[in-house]
């Protein structure tokens, strides 16, 4: 026997189970979906990196060194490659989503899932190449 | 080689006497076609009278045997006690829910919500019923058709880390119910249905965890009727913002 029941409504007390602080643990698709989540934390960074150098450019050559230097600092390579790893997840989860929420049909028939995803990743690998074409190449 | 009996460790929660619940074991005999609510019948009827639990059909349409086997939410009546040998089968509640008793939840959340989406078919104007049958191609019925298989059996409501978190959450079975009729060609509710489902407590407190579909006994998919409503909620609100009145 513990402590004495507390009555609702129409039941006596109903036991609720507490959420525990770690139960995104228990289960894989918890732990994407937390880690999904997270990724959003670092597309914001992306943004904010991105702001940063068109604002170095737009004060001129030195502050754009300056901006070359800092982004070539150890640890903001570090968090560029984390960040880089979390956007490529979390473009993954968008590209996979889209068969759930697109319905597309030709000729009266559905379109199966793999050829709605197949031509965007054909296309994500293309515009890929072209930007590391244009960065590395170019 | 398949023993004699399993053990059932069954979550037991006394209101009157306890805080928490408890975990009670019972030995079944492990027969090959008895389903885990098979076993709780035996416990019942030779054991444990005391023992509370919701069932009704035996045959996955009544959806009143939700239970955490395992800790997967199942349909008990279809989920085989053989699959789990040698033991032992755990049978919690749904979680996500109040319990009452035992393996008894509270399911007026729930109930409560149903409505709000207006699940059932809306027209403008009824025609009379000399007027016969609103017909419907076969194209038509299966467009909504793997909605239509929803029991209302809450195992999605169970698996759905969002509704765990956030109990305001209308949740996966309600969103997908509404997508039943949205897509039905009988119905012209879609536009009362908007309000309810475009709130935050709506399709946008979906993360698309996708646990409800793996869930679902009847392969409703609640994550795809989600993912789908909210393109077509993003495309409605950008015809709003852009169309003159009249043309939406």
């Amino acid at each position: 026997m513990s402590a004495p029941p507390a009555y609702t409504e129409f039941h006596p007390r109903w036991y609720r189970a507490p959420v525990r602080t770690l139960w995104w643990l228990r289960r894989r698709s918890y732990f994407v979906f937390i880690l999904r989540e997270l990724s959003s934390v670092f597309v914001a960074w992306f943004v904010v990196f991105l702001l940063l150098l068109a604002h170095a450019v737009g004060r001129g050559d030195r502050e754009y060194q300056r901006f070359l230097r800092w982004a070539d600092d150890p640890w903001v390579i570090a968090i560029n490659v984390i960040a880089l790893l979390f956007v490529v997840f979390h473009a993954l989860t968008w590209f996979n989503l889209t068969p759930k929420a697109m319905v597309v049909r030709l000729r009266g028939t559905r379109v199966p899932p793999l050829g709605l995803t197949a031509p965007i990743y054909l296309i994500w690998a293309a515009v890929s190449a072209l930007v590391a074409w244009l960065v590395l190449g170019g | 080689m398949m023993g004699d009996t399993i053990t059932m460790q069954v979550s037991r929660y006394r209101p009157e006497q306890e805080a928490q619940p408890t975990v009670q074991e019972y030995q079944v005999p492990l027969r090959k076609y008895w389903a885990v609510l098979d076993g709780l019948n035996h416990i019942k009827d030779h054991q444990d009278g005391t023992l509370s639990y919701r069932w009704s059909c035996r045959m996955g349409i009544c959806g009143s045997c939700g239970m955490t086997v395992n800790g997967e939410p199942k349909l008990t009546c279809a989920t085989f006690l053989t699959d789990y040998d040698p033991g032992p089968v755990r049978v919690e509640p749904l979680s996500n829910f109040p319990v009452i008793k035992d393996l008894v939840v509270e399911i007026g959340d729930f109930l409560r919500k149903l409505p709000r989406v207006r699940p059932w078919i809306i027209r403008v104007e009824d025609k009379p019923v000399s007027e016969g049958e609103y017909l419907q191609t076969p194209e038509q019925l299966d467009e909504y058709k793997q909605f239509s298989m929803c029991i209302n059996c809450m195992l999605c409501y169970s698996a759905c880390p969002v509704y765990g978190l956030d109990p305001q959450f209308i949740g996966p079975a309600a969103i997908a119910l509404a997508q039943r009729y949205n897509l039905d060609s009988r119905d012209e509710g879609a536009a009362d249905r908007l309000d309810t489902l475009i709130h935050p407590d709506g399709i946008w407190g979906c993360t698309f965890v996708g646990e409800c579909t793996r869930a679902c006994p009847k392969d409703v998919d609640p994550a795809g009727a989600i993912q789908r409503y909210k393109l077509t909620a993003a495309i409605q609100s950008i015809k709003a913002l852009v169309l003159p009145r009249g043309t939406r």
